[in-house]
C-alpha cells in the first residue's frame, strides 16, 4: 500500500525551514499506487500500474506574503529545492489577498467508514473485466466491442502539515469499473452508452450491476430517430442534473464571487436562486460519496454545507481566505497554493422538506406532451459558459412521447443555468446515489433543443 | 543550475545522486541496459525505458495584480513492455535501481514474466545516444526568469484596460513548460531531447447590466526561449476587447441546420476533432472509427488535404522527436479528399500494421505514449476568404472556436465563441451560444471550398496519453451544412 512518513516529512521539512530562515510553512502531500487493466474482445489491451508521489509546500516569507512550490521528488534535496523556491516566489505573493493557516486545521474530524481492501492483483483485474467485457458483448447482437473498459485499484494517502503543528492524514482504497459499448445495426449509424461504479475495493465493485446498466443504456439507443428543434419540457437524470449543476458551481463558490467571475455577488446570500422546493447541500461526508475526504487542502473538516434551502442561496464555499473575506468560518473546500481554489464536494439535491417538491406523481411515461428524457450530458467543458450562465451542450437522450420513449438521433439542450433552476417542475422517483452526489429525476420546463429532423 | 558531484561507483556507473542532478544523457546508459536486458530475457518482445525531468512556471495576474506563482518540478520514469502485441505499463518517481527494477518487475508480471526467467532475446546493447538536445541545454536559463513573466502579463492585463469596455475582470496567464526526456528501448532506440513550451493568454469577461461576454485567447510557441519578449501583447489585447465588445449584446443564435464558415488559425479544432482523431490508431484499434479500411478512398470533399506534421518551425506540436524517440514527420492524412495515411505510434504499428509516424506522445512519464496528432491542418485552398463568405446566403460565420470533443461514435462537438450571422453573402449581426454538432464521416464530404488564408494556433488535447500540446489550422473553410444548436 503507499505511504507517507508523517513524522520523517514534518521533521525534514522543519530542519530544512529552520535553516532556510523560514517560520511559517505548511504542505500538502500525497502518494498512491494504482492498477488498472483495459481489454478488447477478450484480450488484455493496456495493464498498467503506477507509483504516485506529490508535495505542494507554501511558505510565508518575512513580510506575510506567500509562495509555493510543487513537485514529485520527496527526497530531502527535492524538498528543500520546493521549500526555497516557494521562497523565492513569495516575492510576488499578493499582499491583497494573503492566505494563513486554516483555524479548523486542528478541529476534530468527521470518522468516515472507509475500509482499506487489500489489492486484489491485476492478474485478477484482468480475468474480471474479460468476464464482464464478454457478458456485455453477449447481452445483444448489435454490441460489437466496449471500446472504453477499465478496471482499476487504487491505495492512496493524504496528509497536511502544518509549522504550527497541524497534521492531518487520510489513507484509501479505492476501485472502478467502467464498460461504455458501442452497438451498430446494419444501415444504421453506431450508438453507444455506459456505466461506471465505485467501491472501496475491487471484491465491493457492482459489476453485475455495471454490466446490465451499460447493456440497458446501449440497447434503449439502438432505435433512433431525428428530433425536431423546439422547446420541451425535459427530465434531467440524475447524473445530467448533479453534471449540469456541477458545471456551474461558480454559483456558490465565495472564491469565483471575488474574482468576479461568478454569477452570484456578495449580495446573493438570501436570495431566491431556484424554485421555492429545491434544496441543494454539498456533502463530502456522505456514505454514498466514494473516497471521500475527511479535511480539504488547508487541513479544514469536510462538512455538510446548506447552499441552497427552499430555493434560496444560504451558504458559499469557503477556503480559508475566502472566509475570512466574508467573516464565517472555513467550510472544508479549498486546495492548496497561494492563491487557494475552492471547488465543491458531493452534492445532495432534492426537495425541500415540507415543501411538497413541487408538482406530485411526475412520471415521464404518464405525461400529456412529448418530453426529453437527458440521459447523459457531453462536453461540458466546451458548452458550459459558467460565468455567462449559458450553456449548449450534446446529449444522449429519449423522446418520451404516449407512454414510449425512442432514442434521439444527436441533439443539443441550450438555456440559462439560473432559467433552469426557476423553471423546475418538480422531481420523479427516488434520489439516486451517483459518483458526483444524490439527486432524483429533475423536471425543467421550456428548454431549447436543437435535433437533426 | 549547480551541480552537486559525488563520488561514482567503482565499476564507473555514477552514483544515483549525480545521475539525478545531472542532465538525462548517456550516463544512465549502463542502467537503462541493464533494465532493458533484464527485461529481454525475461522473454519481453521489447523494452521501453522514458525518463523525464520537468521543470513548470505559471503566472496569472487578475487585474492589476499577480495573484498566482505555482512552480513545479519533478522526475519520473515510464516502463513499458512489449510480448506478442500485448503491452505492460508501471510509471513511477522512484528513479533508485530499486525502484527502476520494481517496476519492470511490475510490467514484466503484467505479461506473465519473470526476472530472472527465461533468458531469452538477447540484449545487444544501447547504441550511442542520439542527442536532439545537444543545442537545447540553455533553454530554461533563457526562457523568462519570474520577475520577467510577472511583468510582461501585468502589462497584458493593462492593455486589456486600455483596449477594453465594461471589463469586470481582467485575467492574464503564463505557462512554461520545460521538458527533458530520455527514451531507451531494446530495439536500440536511445534518443535524448529537451522541449519548451511557453503559452500566455489573456482573457476577459465584460458585463453590462445582464449581457456578459466571456472571451479568451491563448498564444503558445514551441522550442523559442524568447517568445514571451516578443509577445505582441497589443494587438493580443486588441484582440480580445474586440471579440468581447461584438459579443456582449449579441442575440443567442437560432438553432438548426445551416451553411457555416469557419474562420482560420483555431477554426481547425473542427477538423482536429471531426477527423483527426478518427485518423489514430489508437481509435483502428478500438474499432471507433469509420475510416478504418478506407485508406485510398475519398472520404472527404476534394478541396480537403490535410496534413499532420511535427516540423514546423516553434509550432506547438512540433518535436525533434517522438516519446518514443522517433524523429518527427510530416504526414499527409488526406489528400484532394482521398485518406492516405493514420497516425501511428509503436503500439499502434503492432496492433494495426499501420507504420509509425513519429506520432506517439505522452503527457509525461505517467501515461503510455499513444498515436496522438501534432501541428494539424487543412491546407490552404484558391479561395478568398470573402468568396466564401458571398456564397452563403443564410449561415453562421464562426470567427472563434471554444473547445469540443469526439465521442466514441465519431460525433463530435465544438463552441463557437465568436459567431455571426451571414445574410446574403455579407456579414450581419453577431450571435452567441452556438454549437456545432455533427459525424466526421457526413461533414468531411461538406467542405466544399478552402480559401487561401492557412494560419496555425496553439491548443491543448486531451486524450488517452493525457494532455499534450498541439497546433490546429485551417484556412477559411465553408462547411455547406451542419447542425448548429442554439436556442
Amino acid at each position: 500500500m503507499a505511504s507517507l512518513n508523517a513524522d520523517q516529512l514534518g521533521q525534514t521539512l522543519s530542519r530544512l525551514a529552520a535553516s532556510n530562515g523560514i517560520r511559517q510553512w505548511d504542505l500538502g502531500a500525497a502518494c498512491s499506487s494504482d492498477t488498472s487493466v483495459q481489454v478488447d474482445r477478450g484480450e488484455p489491451k493496456q495493464l498498467k500500474g503506477a507509483q504516485r508521489s506529490s508535495i505542494t509546500v507554501r511558505v510565508w516569507n518575512g513580510d506575510g506574503l506567500v509562495g509555493t512550490t510543487s513537485t514529485s521528488d520527496l527526497s530531502d534535496s527535492g524538498l528543500e529545492r520546493a521549500l526555497t523556491g516557494a521562497q523565492a516566489a513569495s516575492a510576488f505573493g499578493n499582499p491583497d489577498d494573503t492566505p494563513a493557516f486554516s483555524p479548523l486545521a486542528t478541529a476534530p474530524v468527521a470518522q468516515l467508514d472507509q475500509p482499506l481492501h487489500a489489492p486484489q492483483g491485476i492478474l485478477h483485474l484482468l480475468h474480471t473485466l474479460k468476464d464482464a467485457e464478454q457478458e456485455l458483448l453477449g447481452r445483444h447482437s448489435a454490441i460489437g466491442t466496449v471500446p472504453y473498459n477499465g478496471l482499476a485499484e487504487r491505495s492512496s494517502e493524504r496528509l497536511y502539515l502544518n509549522s504550527d503543528g497541524a497534521r492531518r492524514q487520510q489513507r484509501l482504497t479505492t476501485a472502478s469499473v467502467y464498460l461504455y459499448a458501442r452497438a451498430e445495426e446494419t444501415g444504421r449509424k453506431p450508438r453507444s452508452a455506459g456505466a461506471m461504479r465505485l467501491a472501496y475495493g475491487a471484491s465491493d465493485l457492482d459489476i453485475a450491476g455495471c454490466i446490465d446498466e451499460a447493456a440497458e443504456r446501449t440497447i434503449s439507443h439502438l432505435d433512433y430517430a431525428p428530433i425536431q428543434t423546439g422547446h420541451y419540457t425535459c427530465v434531467f437524470s440524475p447524473e445530467a442534473f448533479l453534471d449540469l449543476i456541477g458545471a456551474f458551481s461558480s454559483l456558490f463558490n465565495a472564491r469565483a464571487v471575488l474574482d468576479g467571475v461568478s454569477l452570484s455577488n456578495r449580495d446573493s446570500l438570501g436570495q431566491a436562486l431556484a424554485v421555492p422546493f429545491l434544496d441543494l447541500h454539498d456533502n463530502g461526508l456522505h456514505p454514498g460519496n466514494i473516497g471521500a475526504s475527511a479535511f480539504d487542502g488547508e487541513g479544514t473538516p469536510t462538512r455538510r454545507l446548506a447552499l441552497l434551502e427552499g430555493g434560496v442561496l444560504r451558504h458559499f464555499l469557503h477556503s480559508e481566505a475566502t472566509a475570512r473575506a466574508f467573516g464565517v468560518d472555513p467550510t472544508g473546500h479549498a486546495g492548496l497554493g497561494a492563491k487557494v481554489s475552492v471547488g465543491p464536494d458531493w452534492f445532495e439535491i432534492g426537495p425541500t422538506p415540507g415543501s411538497g417538491g413541487g408538482q406530485a406523481g411526475l412520471n415521464r411515461f404518464q405525461a400529456d406532451q412529448p418530453l426529453v428524457w437527458i440521459d447523459s450530458l457531453s462536453a461540458l467543458h466546451a458548452g458550459v459558459k459558467a460565468s455567462q450562465g449559458s450553456f449548449s451542450l450534446p446529449f444522449d437522450g429519449w423522446l418520451v412521447e404516449g407512454g414510449h420513449c425512442r432514442s434521439i438521433e444527436a441533439a443539443t439542450v441550450a438555456g440559462d443555468i439560473r432559467q433552469v433552476l426557476q423553471s423546475i417542475v418538480g422531481f420523479e422517483g427516488e434520489a439516486k446515489i451517483t459518483p458526483d452526489g444524490l439527486c432524483p429525476m429533475v423536471w425543467v420546463d421550456g428548454l431549447s433543443i436543437t435535433g437533426e429532423a | 543550475m549547480t551541480l552537486i558531484t559525488r563520488a561514482d561507483t567503482a565499476d564507473g556507473t555514477p552514483a544515483l545522486h549525480n545521475l539525478l542532478n545531472g542532465p538525462l544523457d548517456q550516463r544512465w546508459a549502463p542502467r537503462l541496459e541493464a533494465l532493458l536486458g533484464a527485461g529481454t530475457a525475461a522473454g519481453a518482445d521489447l523494452v521501453e525505458v522514458f525518463l523525464e525531468r520537468t521543470d513548470h512556471l505559471g503566472v496569472l495576474a487578475e487585474q492589476d495584480t499577480i495573484t498566482s506563482v505555482t512552480p513545479a518540478f519533478g522526475m519520473g520514469a515510464g516502463i513499458r513492455v512489449f510480448r506478442n502485441q500485448r503491452d505492460g505499463f508501471v510509471c513511477t518517481n522512484d528513479l533508485s535501481e530499486a525502484g527502476l527494477q520494481r517496476a519492470l518487475e511490475q510490467a514484466l508480471g503484467m505479461l506473465g514474466l519473470e526476472l530472472g526467467g527465461l533468458n531469452r532475446n538477447p540484449f545487444a546493447g544501447l547504441p550511442a545516444l542520439r542527442d536532439f538536445a545537444a543545442s537545447k541545454g540553455d533553454w530554461l536559463q533563457r526562457s523568462p526568469e519570474l520577475l520577467e513573466a510577472t511583468q510582461a502579463l501585468l502589462g497584458g492585463t493593462n492593455q486589456l484596460l486600455n483596449h477594453g469596455q465594461h471589463l469586470q475582470v481582467r485575467r492574464g496567464s503564463y505557462a512554461r513548460d520545460w521538458q527533458e526526456v530520455l527514451v531507451a528501448a531494446s530495439d536500440g532506440t536511445f534518443g535524448r531531447d529537451i522541449r519548451l513550451h511557453q503559452s500566455v493568454g489573456l482573457n476577459v469577461l465584460a458585463a453590462d447590466g445582464d449581457h456578459r461576454a466571456g472571451v479568451g485567447r491563448r498564444y503558445g510557441s514551441a522550442d523559442r526561449p524568447d517568445d514571451l519578449r516578443e509577445w505582441r501583447v497589443e494587438d493580443s489585447a486588441q484582440e480580445v476587447c474586440d471579440s468581447a465588445a461584438a459579443m456582449l449584446y449579441a442575440d443567442y443564435v437560432e438553432a438548426g441546420q445551416m451553411p457555416a464558415v469557419l474562420a482560420n488559425r483555431f477554426g481547425g479544432v473542427i477538423f482536429h476533432e471531426a477527423c483527426g482523431h478518427l485518423l489514430e490508431t489508437t481509435q483502428v484499434e478500438r474499432g471507433t472509427t469509420p475510416f478504418a479500411e478506407r485508406v485510398g478512398e475519398p472520404i472527404a470533399h476534394s478541396a480537403v488535404t490535410a496534413i499532420d506534421e511535427g516540423l514546423t518551425s516553434g509550432a506547438f506540436g512540433s518535436l525533434s522527436m517522438d516519446d518514443e524517440g522517433m524523429e518527427a514527420q510530416r504526414t499527409v492524412l488526406i489528400e484532394n479528399g482521398v485518406l492516405k495515411r493514420f497516425i501511428s505510434d509503436r503500439a499502434g504499428e503492432l496492433r494495426t500494421g499501420h507504420a509509425r509516424t513519429g506520432s506517439g506522445r505522452r503527457q509525461s512519464h505517467s501515461f503510455a505514449a499513444a498515436s496522438r496528432m501534432r501541428n494539424t491542418y487543412i491546407a490552404a485552398g484558391p479561395h478568398t476568404p470573402e468568396a466564401l463568405i458571398a456564397s452563403v446566403d443564410r449561415g453562421l460565420y464562426c470567427k472563434s472556436m471554444g473547445g469540443g470533443s469526439v465521442g466514441p461514435t465519431g460525433q463530435f462537438n465544438f463552441a463557437v465563441e465568436e459567431g455571426y450571422l451571414i445574410e446574403n453573402g455579407t456579414l450581419t449581426k453577431p450571435v452567441k451560444g452556438a454549437t456545432l454538432i455533427g459525424e466526421a464521416k457526413e461533414v468531411m464530404p461538406r467542405i466544399s471550398m478552402c480559401a487561401n488564408d492557412l494560419e496555425l494556433a496553439a491548443g491543448f488535447c486531451g486524450s488517452v496519453s493525457g494532455s499534450i500540446f498541439v497546433t490546429v489550422g485551417q484556412p477559411h473553410i465553408k462547411v455547406d451544412s451542419i447542425t448548429v444548436g442554439g436556442r
